[in-house]
């Protein structure tokens, strides 16, 4: 089947500031795909063309096999678009939103499945000035799946959420890509990219410096699975043999390896031998955080 | 891949009637918009029947009675209020709130939610006009002539729409929300003076401001739409140059508005690009 969407070289300058600069990739249907990047890397710039709102100065781009600068009205009825900055009449009830905005789609979901999907039945008949930010924010993504979309945008979807409220959309977007919709994500947040998203493109200055699922991202990663336990003396002979691999921080002592099956054995072994318990002892493989700020770290 | 076996799109008269009832919605939910479009004319209505008594002068129209003369002009401009004034500062606020954008991710097409607001706004104007001349009727002495209305309903139909279409051209002109009542008040007010809706004008004014208050468009429909109502008048009493002059100001409105008609906040969004752009 052809991809939901596929960017070619797509290039974005505004004057002398190039926002996107030669960006390609391109998203099956029913995948979830992240654009992550730090604050004005061109992750909007780049949702924003694949939604219509912006030109592109060069490259092409298809949404649904139309280009999205003169798909229209036919597009827009099969996409599903939850700007980053958007407003709502909030004199309206979220159930008057819904059947207002709904009205414009050639299929619509009913107002009560949605408020039900995103967790708002028992507001479905409040004004929408009297929910919270979150609610709000619930309240875009409802109106973002009224046509019943193929596919659906999120432009920072929880960006300015307490923990609870963020684990709360994960679960309501985990929710959309169980129902088969092909998701097209920002975010600069990277636990986010790596629960939500099949696979991933990491932007900076507008290129892409990586991109794949995040096990493929972490497993590209020059960081090493790091073995780390408290301070403990009577192995330092032991620590010697494993040379400048080891580093000792404030309270811990951390050792580099890229073969932890064998240095393990090593380190607990020795401690076993004089009957030492290793304090705090932890194995912990490279995350998504660690090669993002890896790949980000030359330019920073 | 965008399947061609979908349902079919929603009738244009169906889109146009949801936007029309969503756009009252909101407005009538927002006391302070519904008391200056609606009860505000009334109130300068029933204020200038107390302060005017029923004096009778010599007006533009013939001889009248202050309360007759004042019940017809009101209402005309609480029609340009809800018209030109309500569109230009909720559209621009809109707007800036990003709610416009919001309407342009939907395949709803742009013309039907101009005409949708545009539809809200003549209702609104409508409610203006009915209520004075019903407090014009009852107490004022207004006479209404069965021959006369077809150019008193001509005359709303087409003043309205003028007014509506040059709303939407001043909110297209707008740099933002703050900024709207400003152009309003700015663009309306002094008009409001020298065309015979405050104040009646004599013969005797001077030609430069009765020339300036024909050249505009509030004193021709206001004219055109008194003389419907006034006692000195035949029927059918259609001031056809006068409405060419309001068409006229509602076609620019109209141009302007389509040339230069943005969905995204302009002034914010702007300075964002510049200061990211660097130094020039």
């Amino acid at each position: 089947m052809a991809a939901a969407i596929s960017v070619r070289n797509l290039v974005k300058s505004y004057g002398r500031l190039t926002a996107v600069d030669g960006v390609s990739f391109a998203i099956e249907p029913g995948e979830v795909f992240a654009l992550l990047g730090p604050n004005g890397a061109g992750k909007s710039t780049t949702i924003e063309i694949l939604e219509g709102f912006r030109d592109r100065t060069s490259g092409s781009v298809e949404v649904l096999g139309v280009d999205p600068a003169g798909g229209g009205r036919a597009l827009r009825d099969r996409i599903g678009v939850v700007l980053q900055q958007t407003g709502i009449e909030l004199e309206l009830t979220v159930r008057e939103a819904l059947e207002q905005y709904g009205a414009a789609y050639r299929s619509r979901r009913p107002a009560d499945e949605l408020v039900e999907l995103v967790g708002l039945d028992a507001k479905a008949d409040e004004r929408i000035t009297t929910l919270s930010g979150g609610q709000k924010r619930r309240v875009d993504l409802a109106l973002g799946l009224v046509g019943d979309p193929d596919i659906v945008f999120l432009d920072e979807p929880t960006t300015g959420f307490d923990p609870s409220a963020r684990r709360e959309s994960w679960e309501l977007i985990d929710r959309l890509a169980a129902l088969g919709k092909t998701i097209l994500l920002t975010t600069h947040y990277l636990d986010e990219a790596q629960h939500l998203a099949d696979r991933v493109a990491v932007l900076q200055s507008g290129r892409i410096i990586a991109e794949g699922t995040p096990q493929e991202l972490t497993a590209q990663s020059p960081t090493r699975t790091v073995i780390s336990f408290g301070p403990t003396p009577a192995i330092d002979a032991t620590l010697a043999e494993l040379g400048d691999r080891v580093r000792r921080t404030g309270q811990r002592i951390e050792v580099e390896t890229e073969s932890p099956t064998a240095d393990l054995a090593l380190i607990t072994t020795a401690a076993a031998n004089q009957n030492i318990e290793l304090p705090a002892l932890q194995v912990s493989r490279p995350s998504l955080e660690d090669v993002y700020l890896e790949l980000l770290g030359p330019a920073e | 891949m965008i399947a061609a076996n979908a349902a079919p799109w929603p009738s244009t008269s169906s889109l146009v009637l949801t936007q029309i009832r969503g756009q009252l919605r909101t407005f009538w939910r927002t006391p302070i918009s519904a008391f200056f479009t609606i009860v505000f004319p009334l109130m300068v209505l029933l204020l200038f029947g107390l302060i005017f008594g029923n004096d009778t002068f010599e007006s533009p129209f013939g001889p009248i009675t202050s309360r007759q003369f004042y019940a017809p002009a009101l209402g005309a401009f609480s029609a340009v209020s809800a018209t030109y004034t309500n569109l230009a500062i909720t559209t621009t606020i809109r707007r800036d709130e990003g709610v416009l954008k919001r309407v342009r991710s939907t395949p709803l097409p742009p013309v039907i939610w101009m005409t949708g607001a545009i539809g809200a706004a003549i209702v609104l104007a409508f409610l203006g006009v009915a209520l004075s001349l019903t407090v014009g009727v009852l107490f004022y002495g207004v006479e209404v002539e069965l021959a006369k209305m077809p150019a008193a309903v001509v005359t709303f139909l087409v003043g309205t729409a003028a007014f509506a279409a040059m709303g939407l051209a001043l909110s297209a002109l707008a740099k933002s929300g703050q900024a709207a009542p400003a152009l309003t008040n700015a663009t309306l007010l002094p008009l409001a003076m020298i065309s015979n809706v405050f104040v009646p004008i004599r013969d005797d004014a001077p030609t430069w401001l009765t020339t300036a208050a024909n050249i505009f468009p509030l004193r021709p429909f206001v004219d055109a739409f008194s003389t419907a109502f006034a006692p000195a008048t035949d029927a059918p009493a259609f001031e056809w140059g006068k409405l060419a002059i309001v068409a006229a100001w509602g076609v620019l409105g109209l141009v302007v508005a389509l040339r230069k008609f943005t969905w995204e906040p302009v002034g914010p969004a702007r300075r964002i690009r510049r200061s990211t752009a660097g130094p020039a």
